[in-house]
């Protein structure tokens, strides 16, 4: 074990024997500041912050522990002391803390509300639920930007696209972008409260919902938290079956994304291309699965359908048929140097920001963090198998595309190989029934980053849950990337983070 | 580059057909529409898509009508930027608290006659997000829905189903038959 100052913390502290896989404990209000010290100096990984009543949890990894972990501090005073002020990365888990269970983050510098816009009728909808006076939604203060010949350019919440809803508020000097500062919660549909209470299988169409274009993940996330706390291991076809959806929306993900960004930078022929080929396994999906997204068919015991010959032949035809034409498409984009001129040196996230805020997918790898859930908390089906995991140094828009070419051609690979070897078997077991409560996390690889999912059953219901999108280490560094770019590079560098909405305002 | 648009050149379109008349789903269409449609719409209608709380499933069904297989503009249905420029508001999502205002901004910007497509389950009001403190769970709660395409999320072919009873209705006030 290695002799990191987390580890060193962690060692005298109570392990609750409730959760799977990962250790829960409980700490003190001086272990958890000097955590929040430690994370804050480079020594871990936070994964999530949440709250339930009484009690805040913070998840995290660092080098010397097996797993991650959990810690838990008991609320006083409605308080707890703020990581944020160590650690930038849980300031907006914290604000948005604030605003559903009302605990204060004590020295937290930014206790601006987060996804609580005045408009709920309550504050602290899952603590005391006390009747709020309705606010202003534009009564909201971003930071002051200081200096000659700035403007401002106020952006949303409804953007131009078809995309989800957002503010952007850009002040800029000309051209040039002096600051970008987002304010989010548009979305916000109080999934952790509709969580709460319903049973197991219930939860599971809340979870697939979290963010659409992340559903498969999201039910994964959820299955093996639910089968983690129920103590359960799934049959080794559904095992390869989840992964299989898994891998089919990452590469429809990918290649509606790489052929946005190139129509972000009006090189549409890649885009239509690429819109074909993303429809040819979103079709091919459906034949097989029944969905084109496939939601709702990763559920807790297993899949909800399995997968015929027939289906998964159609797969990999489909495969076949996609991979040599996206390979042109990626000799089309490197090698066309307007496209070129646009993406390269674009948006760059510096690796230290990326290694701080523990940034998931493709913004991370793009930006030297070698990190994937896939290989470095493997899950079944991924443990064992051999994965390739692209890794680029630039964080410009160019390295997050070509993270993206990268893995499309890993998981086209991977999928091949699965298809191939799918034993034969039971697709769902029943789940056991429960009485004490149990808890049960899980981080699971998204096309855009590690998703996480906690949750405590108790008789067959979901008592509390919380789900982190990879988006909330991701937005932050938006901010970062655009500074010194121009106004007209921000949808490029926007789409090439393509983080959701849905997930983080939850 | 030019080999590519040269194959593409010799290449069959990869455009799906038209959904048939019957299939085209018209009794979803409400009374106000059919009196005026024809002559406000003509042969196109402008749309201006507005995400109230979606989990982003239906947008990316929505983007799929604009691809070469679903081909949209093909039956004079476009998506606009402003809600200015639309015919037609195009919403999603179960309506959160928080998006509410800007709903109504949009439609308030959206100049009239205007009709209003509730799309997908939480936007018809039988989706998982109905019954929250933050939503008002449908669309028909914060607007007066027109036309309602279900799915979760509907395929891009019930979509264009939906939009094309629409125009059919501009075309030929009376049932396709």
């Amino acid at each position: 074990m290695a002799d990191d100052p987390i580890t060193r913390l962690l060692g005298s502290a109570r392990k609750l024997e409730i959760m799977q896989p990962w250790p829960r404990l409980e700490v003190d209000r001086s272990t958890w500041m000097a955590i929040g010290q430690h994370l804050g100096g480079g020594a871990g990984d936070l994964l999530s912050l949440w709250a339930e009543a009484g009690f805040v949890h913070l998840a995290l990894r660092a080098a010397g522990l097996d797993h991650p972990c959990v810690l838990s501090l008991t609320i006083e005073h409605n308080a707890f002391p703020s990581v944020g002020q160590f650690h930038p990365p849980a300031i907006r888990l914290e604000r948005a803390i604030q605003d559903l269970y009302g605990f204060i983050a004590e020295g937290a510098a930014d206790t601006r509300p987060w996804l609580d816009h005045g408009a709920w009728g309550i504050s602290a909808p899952l603590g005391r639920q006390t009747p709020a006076a309705r606010r202003d939604p534009a009564d909201y203060k971003f930071l002051p930007v200081k200096g000659s010949g700035l403007h401002q350019i106020p952006v949303g919440p409804i953007h131009a696209g078809i995309i989800e809803p957002g503010h952007f508020r850009f002040s800029v000097n000309g051209e040039i972008v002096a600051r970008l500062e987002q304010r989010l919660g548009y979305v916000h549909k109080g999934i952790d409260g509709l969580l709460a209470g319903c049973d197991i299988d219930q939860g599971a169409r809340v979870a697939a919902r979290i963010s659409g274009d992340s559903t498969v993940a999201y039910s994964f996330a959820y299955a093996c938290a639910a089968e983690a706390a129920l103590g359960i291991e799934v049959p080794p076809r559904a095992r390869l079956l989840r992964g299989i959806m898994a891998e089919l929306e990452r590469v429809a993900n990918h290649l509606g994304d790489i052929g946005a960004i190139c129509n972000d930078a009006s090189f549409v022929l890649a885009h239509a291309h690429c819109g074909i080929l993303r429809e040819q396994i979103l079709a091919s999906c459906d034949r097989a699965f029944g969905h084109r997204l496939m939601m709702d068919r990763v559920l807790p015991g297993g899949v909800a359908t399995d997968l015929s010959r027939k289906a998964a032949a159609d797969i990999v035809a489909t495969l076949d048929g996609v991979a040599p034409r996206f390979a042109k498409i990626v000799s089309l984009y490197d090698e066309t140097p307007s496209l070129q001129d646009r993406t390269c040196t674009t948006g760059i996230v510096d690796r230290s920001l990326a290694a701080r805020w523990a940034a998931g997918g493709y913004v991370g790898r793009a930006s030297g963090r070698n990190f994937d859930t896939r290989r470095d908390l493997p899950y079944p089906p991924y443990d064992g198998a051999s994965l390739e995991i692209p890794v680029f140094e630039r964080g410009d828009v160019d390295a997050r595309v070509w993270v993206r070419i990268k893995e499309v051609e890993a998981s086209i690979k991977l999928l091949k190989k699965w298809l191939a070897e799918l034993p034969e078997g039971p697709v769902r077991i029943p789940l056991p029934p429960q009485s004490a409560p149990r808890e049960g996390i899980a981080l699971v690889e998204a096309f855009r980053g590690d998703v996480l999912i906690w949750m405590r059953i108790e008789g067959g219901k979901v008592m509390r849950a919380h789900a982190r999108d990879a988006s909330w280490f991701q937005w932050p560094l938006l901010e970062f990337a655009i500074n010194g770019n121009i106004v007209a590079d921000f949808p490029l560098c926007n789409k090439s983070f393509n983080c959701s909405y849905s997930g983080h305002d939850l | 580059m030019r080999t590519l648009l040269l194959q593409s050149l010799f290449t069959r379109p990869v455009t799906v057909d038209a959904p048939s008349p019957e299939e085209i789903a018209l009794v979803e269409l409400g009374n106000a529409l059919k009196e005026q449609a024809q002559r406000l719409f003509g042969r196109s209608i402008t749309i201006r898509e507005v995400d109230a709380g979606s989990c982003n499933a239906c947008e990316l069904e929505i983007h799929a009508l604009s691809n070469a297989v679903y081909d949209i503009e093909r039956f004079g249905i476009k998506f606009a930027a402003s809600p200015r420029h639309a015919d037609v508001l195009l919403v999603t999502g179960p309506v959160t608290k928080n998006m509410k205002i800007a709903l109504e901004r949009a439609y308030a910007a959206t100049p009239a006659p205007k009709w209003i497509v509730a799309v997908g389950d939480c936007a018809c009001g039988c989706g998982v997000f109905s019954q929250s403190y933050a939503t008002l769970g449908s669309v028909q709660s914060a607007l007066p829905v027109d036309l309602q395409i279900r799915g979760c999320p509907p395929r891009p072919i019930d979509l264009l189903r939906g939009l094309l009873a629409l125009m059919e209705q501009a075309v030929d006030p009376k049932p396709a038959t």
